[in-house]
């Protein structure tokens, strides 16, 4: 009997241990009586001076900002907290990645601050938040090239148009066989792999090359969320073609060929950092976007003065995980619009 | 004549006993390679990123800064909420069910239910979590909500295990307890627990176990994928391991795969760690009767 009052005496001693530790952390404790003191000190700036705003706001932010969307921005996103952490520590960040659609799920309706997406917010999606009184602004953080592969071992395409890409993707496409598209082509079948149809790179690609069409489905085509498993599966088939994020094509660039776009003027053309950014690699270079929530955007000072870091460190961040920054002049204009809407 | 048909049958059945011998040996040579193949990939890649600095930083963009402590510490406290609740809830489950439920319809009805339930994917569970924690119980995203939603995920495995190992106490135990003027509830407390206790842990520990490599759920209940402080109470945001990890190895540069690889012993050394337990308490307590 008395090992067991022991066992539970063991037990409760390791709950209680584990609970301590949770908030008996010194440094924690300190700095949470710091941000109380923060809180307060906030409240009172409010209360004293509406109008006085700005450099005494700044110094003081603190509380959480909560973003959510996307994984194709996440990169980005997390090396924007990362360097804001790092700035400023009081401001709790918390980054999720649930797609494009599963952000906009929860910024429609408030849950969250920012919401990632590699694609424009849809119609119905606009419409649910205005239902819940929220106004979502749209910020570019970056761009992307859609990029269509082969393997490197694929000796024979280097261009396709967009007809030919239709032809392929298409479900009721003409082109299973290489050799549909061109005669010279070997005699092989086409094996496509493509993101999820749950991706925002699937949806944009859906939009501008299929115009909403069903794409190909059965034994010739793998999805699949994850786009190292399209990488594998590319390179190691000559007769393979994919499509993916820019990034995904650089870190590959070796065992991958990246296929020029040829949008229907004769100039096939291929995805790089220039092209990308100006645009000339069309209709696949693609803007990658976060939603801000207007109304937090005014109540919350954390999340202004994380906007404003973010839409300043946006092109470096980009840079830094394999996406092509927008022309500096841009992010000055969005700049000035967030500065503008926080009521600044 | 006699003498020539005991000896075939003797080989035969030697021969018989050679030939299970040897399928045993393969069936456990071949999930055992499987295992050394997984670990030797995992500590080849992983051994090298693996270094205090991993343990104690948050996730960051660069590869030698990134560290799994959010998800360390986020798993440690999901498991402190979910272990309790899980097992109390499923060990008194399994002796309701066990010692006082009557065998009738329904109780076979709630047996067959709670069987089903430990074989539905975990992602219902998240859709269950999100729905009933999340939103009606208005938790919102944070360490209670996955927590809990975890419990569910591993009450049925829990119950199921308890059962089993109630079931397998001696009947004659109970009854020599009644005998002597022992109430039920004095039996289940001095008898029943005491003797099942290891069957009961074993169960529970694999479950738990279930529950700290989960990710699916989790993503839906709102774990995040990057985060830089450390739960202080039970409605604060968190993150776990898993998660962790699977945002790793979704990056397009290779070398995060090798984190996600250090990630992933760092997930298997606590694993270890809470079977290690198990075996441990199971062996203390199986000396006893």
């Amino acid at each position: 009997m008395s090992k067991w009052k022991l066992m539970t005496l063991i037990a409760l001693m390791l709950l209680t241990v584990g609970v301590l530790a949770a908030c008996g952390n010194a440094e924690d404790g300190e700095e949470e009586t710091q941000n109380e003191a923060n809180a307060n000190e906030t409240e009172n700036n409010e209360d004293d001076s509406q109008e006085e705003e700005g450099s005494e706001e700044e110094a003081t932010v603190s509380g959480p900002v909560v973003i959510d969307g996307s994984s194709t921005v996440l990169p980005i996103m997390e090396y924007l907290t990362y360097e804001y952490n790092m700035e400023k520590p009081e401001v709790e960040t918390s980054l999720n990645s649930s797609g494009s659609g599963g952000g906009f799920k929860k910024s429609t309706v408030g849950e969250i601050d920012l919401s990632n997406a590699s694609r424009p917010i849809k119609d119905e999606e606009k419409a649910q938040a205005e239902e819940n009184g929220i106004e979502l602004h749209e910020i570019e953080l970056a761009y992307d090239g859609l990029s269509v592969v082969v393997s490197q071992e694929n000796d024979f395409v280097e261009n396709l148009t967009i007809e030919q890409l239709r032809e392929i993707f298409l479900a009721d496409g003409s082109a299973t066989k290489w050799s549909d598209l061109n005669s010279d082509w070997p005699e092989k079948d086409i094996v496509i792999y493509s993101p999820g149809h749950d991706s925002g790179t699937f949806d944009y690609f859906n939009e501008v090359i299929l115009e909403d069409n069903p794409m190909r489905e059965g034994e010739n085509t793998t999805l699949s969320e994850d786009d190292n498993t399209l990488v594998t599966g590319i390179k190691n088939n000559p007769y393979a073609i994919g499509y993916f994020g820019y990034a995904y094509y650089i870190e590959n660039e070796d065992t991958l060929k990246v296929l020029g776009i040829d949008n229907g003027d004769g100039n096939p053309v291929k995805p790089n950092g220039e092209t990308i950014q100006d645009g000339s690699y069309s209709p696949l270079s693609r803007p990658l976007f976060t939603y801000v929530n207007v109304g937090y955007l005014q109540e919350k000072p954390q999340v202004h003065d994380f906007v404003k870091f973010a839409i300043n460190n946006a092109g470096a961040a980009a840079e830094e995980v394999g996406y092509v920054a927008l022309p500096d002049e841009k992010y000055q204009e969005q700049l000035d619009t967030i500065n503008e809407l926080a009521g600044e | 004549m006699h003498q020539k048909v005991d000896s075939s049958l003797i080989k035969r059945k030697v021969t018989k006993n050679r030939l299970f011998y040897f399928i045993f040996i393969l069936a456990t040579l071949i999930s055992l390679s499987f295992l050394v193949i997984l670990i030797y990939r995992i500590l080849s890649q992983g051994i090298g990123y693996l270094n205090i600095d991993f343990l104690r930083n948050f996730p960051a963009p660069y590869i030698d800064k990134a560290g799994i402590f959010a998800g360390l510490m986020g798993s440690i406290f999901m498991i402190a909420i979910t272990a309790p609740v899980s097992i109390i809830l499923g060990v008194s489950t399994a002796l309701y069910l066990e010692e006082y439920a009557k065998d009738n319809k329904f109780t076979r009805f709630i047996q067959v239910n709670v069987q089903n339930l430990a074989g539905v994917p975990s992602i219902v569970f998240g859709l269950l979590g999100l729905t009933f924690f999340v939103y009606i119980m208005g938790f919102g995203y944070t360490l209670i909500s996955g927590a809990l939603t975890m419990s569910l995920l591993v009450l049925p495995v829990i119950v199921v295990a308890s059962q089993e190992a109630i079931r397998s106490v001696p009947q004659e135990l109970r009854e020599a307890s009644i005998g002597m003027g022992a109430t039920r509830w004095q039996t289940i407390w001095r008898i029943v627990l005491p003797t099942s206790i290891p069957g009961i842990i074993t169960g529970s520990i694999l479950a738990l176990s279930r529950a700290i490599g989960e990710t699916a759920p989790l993503i839906i209940v709102g774990a995040a994928a990057a985060i830089y402080t450390i739960p202080d109470s039970f409605l604060s945001r968190y993150t776990v391991m898993p998660i962790q990890i699977y945002s790793w190895t979704a990056r397009p540069q290779e070398e995060w795969q090798y984190v996600a690889a250090a990630g992933i012993i760092v997930l298997l050394i606590i694993l270890l760690c809470m079977n290690a337990i198990a075996v441990w308490i199971r062996n203390k307590f199986q000396k006893r009767y």
